[in-house]
């Protein structure tokens, strides 16, 4: 609201009445409350604080973050960044942490497709398609997600070894090893074609920004899509044959125990991933049915008046107005989506809590080891509520 | 699999709490004097003692079909209950994974650990804890499928293996695949059940741990024939009980127990005849042991009769051996005694 509209006598000050020393006096009386406060919270966290050291020392337990740079030796499956046991415990924890993010970052992508498309197939007027989406969230709701990841990864030990592996089409195996299948040799030609096409969609919003300006200042159209086509297609295709157009496929083959070459997903993460996406999807699908739920009829009825088809008031009338109710419940999907990635410990993939465990074991050094994970979790955490708020401020309503 | 939750949950709490708990022994006795030598009290004073043994490995620790926990570690707990208490059954066993076993020894929440427990110079020193001796010598090996066609270690390259993360296993498993050029995909698992169980099911195709603990899955599975124990041993596990760092009275009494129990084979003193042997048996090392001499039991703080009773409870170490890990084919091997039997549990003598 803006100050005009606030009655000018509320915009008064109050009159200035001095600092009596007494209890009676309602300042001085949240003074002292507040020191007070302050003072027991304070020494409580000392008293735990030095305790915790004291105890130490006696027990002659070593403290730091000292044993970072020491050699890991622990072996790790699943590696965003090249590792090896021979490196430090610092880049160990890393790669949990990028594992962490790996599985949190995909999982919340396709949860919210996932759910989105139940929590509209819920309100579908096809009998079969609501009833289906309704059993599909109460079912999956009711469940506990360890549970509901155990399940999964027995499914996926169920599945034949890689002499018998499942073999759909060339190059392509599924087995209880996890699904091979062909990937490109990547060379610095693929990343830098990679970071033509993110530049591509930033030019391409720029200049989409532009003609809508220039539209608004002279009411004529301008085609966007030649340009977009043009930045996000053509300018990695050039940069890639700039490189030297490498373009070697690696093929999986059956060599001793395992396949070699190509990419893999592993029955770790394919478990961890399956069990969080359509867990999380079943709270995201009630979520996003709410929100629509939320949208006046009146709403509906005006945009059908104006002649529009049932998808188009879904997408350009309900949808933006659903999603001011549907962002802030979504924010706490997401963050516990990320939270209970932590469960990857019961099923074998190794995040960030499975490789400070092991850390804290092999060295002893527990609260840093606890220190580091709620370090970790606060800081996901964090950054996807302040991502979230961000973007829930730029939907909210302006109010003119 | 509740369990699985709920004990990651009370481990995670359990370390993040650790200021908490560590605190409390400090606040009630001023004096910085270590707060670990009251265990001995504590036991006491409790009247029972609070053993962290294996979650369940066949032959080391694991509750039989009445709900009562038996094996060569569980007999170990019940021998440190025999002597204080003079009943084998004060003894609350608590089930710790390779991965909370130390923070349940070092916050208190366990009094000893006797849970297949390597001993190690990090382990002794910055973890805060003591071993007060090895009871069982052992060396890490492989399990294959006998369908696999493997017949030694070496032809392990490209394999996936299957181990028990937080543990020494694990890394001498890279140790060695880095010595012998072996590359390997790990598949870590921290609950030795779902580990054994990914294994069985094909997700590995080998898995490794202390040659005992191979033994002991290999007996449980439903046709052990179908599985094979490499004949590589990669490494020397000597593993024993562990105390935390500070209670020498304690982990005295609990070093004594082990070498009396040694000392008892060797001299062929057994459950059966140990009351008529304390009673009759002439020899100067026997009449101390069984305390009609000396106060060799006073020394350590507990009643003279002390060994009659651990070994009338349990018997001798000979009979722990057989009655737990003979069953699941371990051989006695460096586990004899010396000299009688020429093997390397030998026990100081008793004056």
């Amino acid at each position: 609201m803006s100050d005009a509209t606030v009655d000018p006598r509320f915009r008064r000050k109050p009159p200035k009445r001095p600092l009596r020393l007494s209890w009676a006096d309602e300042r001085i009386r949240g003074i002292v409350w507040q020191i007070l406060v302050v003072g027991v919270v304070g020494t409580i966290f000392y008293w735990l604080w030095s305790n915790t050291a004291h105890n130490l020392e006696v027990r002659r337990i070593a403290t730091g973050f000292g044993f970072l740079n020491r050699e890991a030796g622990l072996p790790i499956a699943e590696h965003v960044i090249s590792y090896e046991p021979t490196d430090t415990y610092l880049r160990a924890l890393t790669v949990g942490v990028l594992n962490t993010l790996k599985v949190s970052i995909v999982g919340i992508v396709l949860a919210t497709i996932l759910g989105t498309t139940i929590g509209i197939a819920r309100l579908s007027k096809n009998f079969l398609v609501s009833k289906i989406a309704s059993f599909y969230v109460e079912v999956i709701r009711d469940l506990p997600l360890l549970l509901q990841l155990l399940f999964w990864y027995t499914v996926m030990q169920g599945l034949p070894g890689p002499r018998q592996a499942f073999h759909p089409t060339e190059g392509v195996f599924l087995s209880n090893r996890g699904l091979r299948f062909p990937a490109l040799e990547w060379e610095g030609a693929h990343t830098a074609a990679v970071v033509a096409f993110i530049a591509g969609i930033v030019l391409t919003w720029l200049y989409g920004r532009s003609a809508r300006a220039k539209q608004m200042a002279d009411g004529q159209p301008r085609r966007v899509w030649p340009a977009a086509i043009a930045l996000i297609a053509g300018l990695p295709v050039v940069v890639w044959l700039a490189m030297g157009a490498p373009w070697t496929i690696e093929w999986p083959a059956l060599r001793g125990f395992n396949f070699r070459g190509g990419a893999n997903v592993s029955p770790e993460f394919a478990a961890l991933l399956i069990g969080l996406v359509t867990y999380t999807a079943g709270f995201i699908a009630e979520v996003v049915r709410a929100g629509i739920l939320a949208v006046n009829q009146g709403q509906w009825e005006a945009a059908q008046a104006l002649g529009l088809r049932h998808g188009s008031v879904l997408r350009l009338i309900v949808l933006p107005q659903a999603l001011r109710v549907i962002i802030p419940p979504l924010t706490s999907n997401y963050l516990s989506l990320a939270k209970n990635s932590s469960l990857a410990v019961a099923i074998g993939y190794q995040d960030i809590v499975s490789i400070a465990n092991t850390t804290l074991n092999q060295t002893g050094q527990a609260i840093e080891g606890i220190a580091i994970i709620m370090a970790v979790y606060l800081t996901i955490s964090l950054s996807i509520s302040l991502f979230m708020n961000w973007y829930n401020a730029r939907i909210a309503l302006v109010e003119r | 699999m509740k369990h699985v939750l709920r004990r990651s949950m009370i481990r995670t709490l359990g370390a993040a709490l650790i200021a908490s708990t560590m605190a409390l022994p400090a606040v009630a006795q001023q004096q910085p004097a270590a707060p670990a030598a009251a265990t001995l009290d504590a036991i006491r004073a409790r009247g029972t003692l609070i053993c962290g043994v294996n979650t369940g490995l066949a032959g080391f620790a694991q509750p039989d079909s009445q709900g009562v926990w038996r094996g060569f570690d569980a007999d170990y707990c019940r021998a440190v209950a025999a002597a204080l208490f003079n009943d084998p059954n004060k003894v609350r066993y608590v089930p710790t994974t390779a991965q909370n076993r130390f923070t349940a020894l070092q916050s208190g929440e366990v009094d000893m650990l006797a849970r297949n427990t390597t001993w190690t110079l990090s382990r002794d020193t910055s973890l805060g804890f003591d071993f007060p001796a090895i009871n069982f010598y052992d060396g890490q090996g492989f399990m294959v499928k006998t369908s696999l066609g493997v017949r030694t270690a070496r032809e392990l390259d490209g394999a996936t293996i299957c181990v028990q993360p937080g543990t020494t296993t694990e890394q001498n498993l890279t140790d060695w695949a880095r010595a012998n050029r072996v590359n390997f995909t790990p598949v870590v698992i921290e609950r030795l059940e779902e580990l054994v169980t990914a294994f069985v099911a094909g997700r590995c195709d080998a898995y490794t741990t202390d040659v005992s603990g191979l033994a002991s899955t290999r007996s449980a599975q439903a046709r052990p024939a179908d599985y094979l124990i490499l004949p590589d041993v990669i490494s020397k596990e000597p593993l024993g009980p562990l105390v935390r760092h500070g209670d020498q009275r304690f982990s005295d009494l609990v070093r004594w127990i082990h070498f009396g129990l040694v000392a008892a084979e060797e001299l062929g003193i057994t459950a059966a005849n140990v009351q008529q042997m304390a009673a009759n048996d002439t020899r100067p090392e026997v009449q101390r042991m069984l305390g009609r001499n000396g106060d060799l039991g006073r020394m350590l703080a507990v009643d003279n009769a002390w060994l009659v009773n651990v070994i009338r409870a349990v018997g001798n170490y000979g009979e722990v051996f057989e009655r737990n890990l003979t069953p699941i084919g371990i051989q006695r091997g460096p586990n004899a005694v010396w000299p009688t039997a020429g093997g390397l549990q030998f026990a100081p003598p008793f004056r």
